[in-house]
């Protein structure tokens, strides 16, 4: 059973390995001047006015939050949904309760305007 | 795979100490490099057929000056990126910098390890294949975010956290688009799901779940920064979002881990809605022996040829989203609606309606 992952273990290598080489080649085959008004970070032709780490809009923070709550349950519903044609009315009650919660869940975010973007 | 075996033992018999665990993963670096290789190449040409294609949709004829027809154009261009320096921005954290090109193509290329591409012609099989493609996609957004971050520059930063929202948002989607599927299936393993989908044209996924597929294209889009949900690049906002700070071979790692996860996304959709290698031609009586000459893998890359151009037709035909709209998109249209669909796909298994349940 195990051996089935070992190509797994050598495709992330190669992945990886994928990942480094190019940037090797590009490393050696390209020239290096560095200047420093090249090194810079870009800003349209301007220096920099402030720090980049800057503040950002909650939103985004809001989103990843969700995220979270909606991806453990897409993970709760895989097991069911594999076996629910044997499990029969009873995985359908059960999986209908919890689909109830959460969108009861959902509900009250979007009526509390945590999905506006406007 | 017979002509395999034998490759096999005249390996074994060739070299002696060719055997036990260096053998094993040898056999499979072979195996991968022959799965990956093919794959750069798709990647490459498939930029070629982008600017092709595009550019005949824009009557404009597209590159053609390198090589007969600028068939050598994709070649070109790797060695002029592979010439150009790279460069280390003074305020960016080299580590992570240099980090996330690679976390950005590992997954993209691990993800490949799964896929089926004809009866018995795979890397590996596992049980939870679908999940593990689930898993390792999702890897891919860690890419972008220490992008975004290790550049400290502003424009990759916007671009980073646009990227962020959007890919947590849609994958919501897909991993609910993709349960409907698995629910029909039975089983998460996707030579199961695509052997299940046997019969004929009408017994393929695409017809009883019609609007998942729907969903799922659009939603590989947004996964995989198409047009018209590319607000992550966004030129004429954050002119270029993550890989403003990125160039040269940096630059084109990335560009490979989106390619190369575009291709995925379309082989994903044939796999789970599409058949994956069964001829489209099963089941209608003389049609089905006159193409049984064909493999399988022939099907499946056809099937998947469609979708990159679908890709290229959606990206000349529609004008960019504004991001809000994208939001909007994902959590008050398509979640609802997939958590819905998984309601009526499973009250049609359990009251056994319909032909395909």
């Amino acid at each position: 059973m195990l051996e089935n992952y070992l190509p797994i273990m050598v495709f992330i290598f190669l992945g990886i390995a994928f990942g480094v080489g190019p940037m090797l080649i590009g490393y050696l085959l390209g020239p290096s001047k560095p200047d420093e008004e090249k090194n810079s970070q870009f800003e349209c032709g301007f220096p920099a006015f402030d720090d980049s780490r800057m503040y950002f809009n909650i939103r985004y923070y809001l989103v990843a939050i969700l995220f979270i709550l909606f991806d453990l349950e897409v993970a709760f519903v895989f097991p069911w949904a594999v076996v629910q044609s044997d499990l029969g009315w009873f995985g359908f009650i059960a999986m209908s309760v919890f689909l109830f919660l959460l969108v009861v869940g959902f509900v009250f975010e979007w009526k509390k305007g945590a999905l506006e973007w406007e | 795979m017979g002509l395999w075996q034998s490759f096999v033992e005249v390996v074994h018999e060739l070299i002696p100490w060719f055997d036990g665990s260096i053998a094993t993963i040898l056999i499979i670096l072979i195996k991968a490099m022959a799965l990956v290789m093919p794959l750069m190449l798709v990647v490459a040409y498939f930029t070629y057929a982008e600017r092709k294609v595009i550019g005949y949709m824009q009557l404009r004829i597209g590159p053609n000056r390198v090589g007969p027809k600028g068939w050598l154009q994709p070649i070109a261009d790797a060695l002029k990126l592979m010439t150009k320096e790279i460069i280390f921005p003074t305020k960016a954290n080299i580590y992570l910098f240099l980090l996330a090109p690679i976390l950005a193509i590992a997954p993209a290329i691990a993800v490949w390890a799964v896929i089926p591409f004809d009866e018995g012609i795979y890397v590996t099989n596992l049980d939870i294949s679908l999940l593990y493609v689930l898993a390792i996609g999702s890897i891919g957004v860690y890419g972008i975010i220490l992008a975004g971050w290790a550049s400290n520059s502003k424009y990759p930063l916007l671009g980073a956290l646009r990227s962020a929202s959007l890919l947590v948002s849609y994958e919501i989607v897909i991993g609910f688009a993709l349960v409907t599927v698995v629910m029909i299936a039975g089983s998460v393993n996707l030579n199961v799901i695509v052997e299940a989908q046997k019969g004929s044209i009408l017994h393929w996924y695409w017809v009883p779940l019609f609007p998942m597929m729907i969903v799922f294209f659009i939603s590989a889009l947004v996964e995989t920064n198409r047009a018209p949900f590319d607000v992550v690049e966004g030129e004429s906002e954050i002119v270029g979002g993550t890989h403003v700070e990125y160039s040269g071979m940096t630059f084109a790692v990335f560009f490979l881990a989106e390619y190369a996860n575009m291709i995925l996304m379309a082989v994903l959709a044939v796999v789970m809605f599409f058949g994956g290698w069964h001829s489209p031609f099963e089941g209608i009586p003389y049609m089905e022996s006159a193409f049984s000459w064909v493999p399988g893998i022939i099907w499946l890359l056809a099937k998947t040829s469609f979708f990159m151009f679908l890709y290229l037709w959606v990206r000349a035909t529609f004008p960019r989203f504004r991001y809000d709209q994208i939001m909007r998109l994902s959590w008050k249209v398509f979640l609802p609606f997939t958590i819905v669909w998984i309601f009526v796909v499973a009250l049609m298994t359990q009251l056994h309606i319909g032909p395909w349940f």
